[in-house]
């Protein structure tokens, strides 16, 4: 026997899974409340309790634990124009797993200045320009940076040029800074894992210390990174498994929180046809969006704002004022679970239209123009239509037995010109083995990828 | 990666225009004239070009437009660029640019009132551009004048 033991310190729980790694199986799980006002190892101890009363004692030989607690990876993100250098900041920061408070494009204002400062971001990432492009803002913008208040690293991914003033300017402050390549070295071309790796570096050595989550570092073999990275992670190896083993193929998984909606999607989302162009930036591969106001409890609120009151009537079948009157309720207990039919009905609206705008904001869209030759057909973002796997995580859907459902009616949109997913399978992350499989992902690929492929391989559930 | 030693240049097909060759062959020629090109493609929109220019730092634009809507496509075009910081960047204009048969000289009024440049007529090798990038971007030679 092998056994590893895998960590998810959550914002609300501390959760467990224990692997044997030689057949490989699942050994336990187990879960008990974060602690993270007090000390974080004791809802740590009082998990691996749980566990032990499942398992019996064990000797781990490897302890890996991702953390989301204490409010995640928060960053920061500053580019120069929205749709280009800005935009692939936000995707760096995206895909390493963090939740971007605010983007910032270009020229960082006094005010935006005090607004970085009052934000005390974990990390800020500053980029700007191609390389041999546009230097000025990211040097004025450096400048502004270092000038801010607080202690909070700095990584400079932008214009190659200016990397070196910049780095000096950063150095000089009580900032400390960071420098990885170029986010968009040439026009279009996005190049995000260097910096990814770079602020993953630094949430291992710097975040997670502040953070208190590693007082216990000798006990644990380390945190290895923010749990969507994980996740993230996961997502990849089973879409594309291991030389000689074929994975699943292209995804989209939705991660439906209390407070957030987390959208990722392994597929390349091309234009799937020669008369459709692709405008805009070409989007990474394995893409991660966040909805940091979209989500079950905290962020329903968000939910009737994108969907509108008339949409949560016709999904939940409630009156409106029915609808008001349990949002209101549920703001004053967000840990509210349903106790009756009407408030099923709540729920699965708010599941539903959640993962609706989530998809929305994730997917592309497609335009049709006329022109002298005919109709074409314009392209932005992904098209993930073709896409035919879909994977369903995050408490509030794996607690449900309706997901298909639920995924049913998200996509159930009449608007053409959506790319979100058609016609697809539905898996639901059931064991929540996710993020624990995205750790053991480095060290143990061949199990990591088995125990993906023995719970999301076969499809249970048939789609629309 | 572009070369921070060369001029660096814009360039697509404007509005809904899809004509993709004398685009291809007029990004080649500039290239091999010596400059950084950006190469948007057919069916540009102006926030495009100028997303565009600014991320690159771009020396000039070049506009082509072969459908005969090039002067509605352009309307507010110089605006924009002022908008958005790139003052005084070099536009220019070449093809098709407006509806049938019109003098040139008329054309090239209409479009240098706003705000192009350089105006190119239909036909014109891009030799010619070339010349004129070449003297407005690196002071040398004197192109020959697209009217003559």
């Amino acid at each position: 026997m092998r056994p590893i033991l895998l960590i998810d310190f959550g914002s609300t729980y501390t959760k467990l899974t224990a692997v044997d790694c030689d057949v490989p199986c699942i050994l336990g799980r187990a879960q008990a409340a974060t602690t993270v006002t007090t000390d974080i190892s004791e809802g740590l101890e009082n998990a691996l309790d749980l566990l032990a009363a499942q398992t019996g004692g064990i000797e781990y030989s490897v302890r890996l634990a991702c953390s989301s607690a204490a409010g995640g990876l928060r960053m920061v993100a500053c580019g120069l124009v929205p749709e280009l250098t800005a935009k692939a900041a936000q995707y760096a920061a995206f895909g390493a797993g963090a939740k971007v408070i605010k983007t910032f494009a270009y020229e960082l204002t006094a005010e935006d200045a005090r607004e970085i400062a009052g934000i005390a971001p974990d990390i800020l990432l500053l980029v700007g320009g191609t390389d041999g492009g546009n230097s000025e803002v990211v040097r004025k913008n450096a400048a502004v940076i270092a000038a801010i208040p607080g202690s909070f690293p700095v990584v400079y991914a932008g214009n190659r040029t200016a990397k070196a003033e910049c780095m000096d300017v950063l150095s000089a402050s009580s900032h400390p800074a960071y420098a990885a390549p170029n986010v968009m070295p040439s026009f279009g071309k996005l190049d995000v894992a260097p910096a990814q790796q770079i602020i993953r570096d630094i949430f291992l050595k710097r975040i997670v210390l502040a953070k208190g989550l590693s007082r216990f570092q000798g006990v644990l073999d380390g945190i290895l990174m923010p749990t969507p990275s994980a996740v993230l992670r996961a997502l990849t190896l089973l879409s594309e498994g291991l030389p000689g083993k074929p994975g699943i193929g292209e995804l989209v998984a939705v991660d439906l929180g209390g407070a957030t909606t987390d959208v990722y999607s392994i597929a390349s989302g091309l234009p799937n046809d020669s008369s459709t162009m692709l405008r805009g930036l070409r989007e990474p591969y394995v893409k991660r969006t966040v909805e940091g106001d979209i989500g079950m409890r905290y962020g329903a609120l968000g939910v009737l704002e994108e969907a509108g009151m008339a949409e949560l009537c016709a999904v939940s079948g409630l009156a409106a004022e029915k609808v008001e009157t349990l949002l209101h309720a549920l703001r004053q207990n967000p840990s509210h679970l349903p106790q009756n039919p009407d408030e099923e009905a709540l729920d699965f609206a708010l599941a539903t239209l959640a993962i609706r705008a989530g998809l929305l904001r994730h997917a592309g869209t497609v335009e049709q123009v006329y022109t002298l030759v005919g109709a074409v057909y314009q392209q932005v973002g992904k098209d993930l239509r073709n896409v035919q796997r879909v994977l369903l995580t995050g408490g509030a859907l794996t607690s449900r037995s309706d997901c298909d459902g639920v995924m049913c009616r998200a996509v159930a949109v009449q608007d053409p010109s959506v790319l979100i997913p058609r016609a697809f399978t539905v898996t639901v992350d059931r064991d929540y083995i996710l993020s624990a499989m995205g750790l053991l992902a480095d060290m143990e690929p061949d199990a990591a990828f088995a125990l993906l492929y023995h719970h999301f391989g076969k499809e249970e559930h048939h789609g629309t | 990666m572009m070369d921070e030693n060369k001029k660096t240049l814009v360039m697509g097909v404007i509005g809904a225009d899809v004509h993709a060759v004398g685009n291809q062959i007029l990004s080649y020629a500039f290239r091999e004239a010596g400059f950084n090109v950006i190469n948007l493609g057919v069916m540009v929109s102006q926030e495009e070009y100028i997303q565009a220019a600014i991320e690159t730092a771009a020396d000039c634009i070049c506009v082509s437009s072969l459908y005969g809507h090039g002067e509605l496509d352009c309307q507010g075009f110089r605006e924009k660029c002022d908008e958005a910081g790139l003052k005084d960047i070099p536009l220019y204009i070449g093809g098709n640019i407006v509806v049938g048969k019109q003098p040139f000289e008329e054309v090239e009024r209409r479009f240098r009132a706003m705000g192009f440049n350089r105006v190119f007529g239909p036909g014109t090798p891009p030799e010619v551009t070339i010349a004129a990038l070449k003297e407005d971007l690196l002071g040398e030679g004197h192109a020959p004048d697209p009217a003559d």
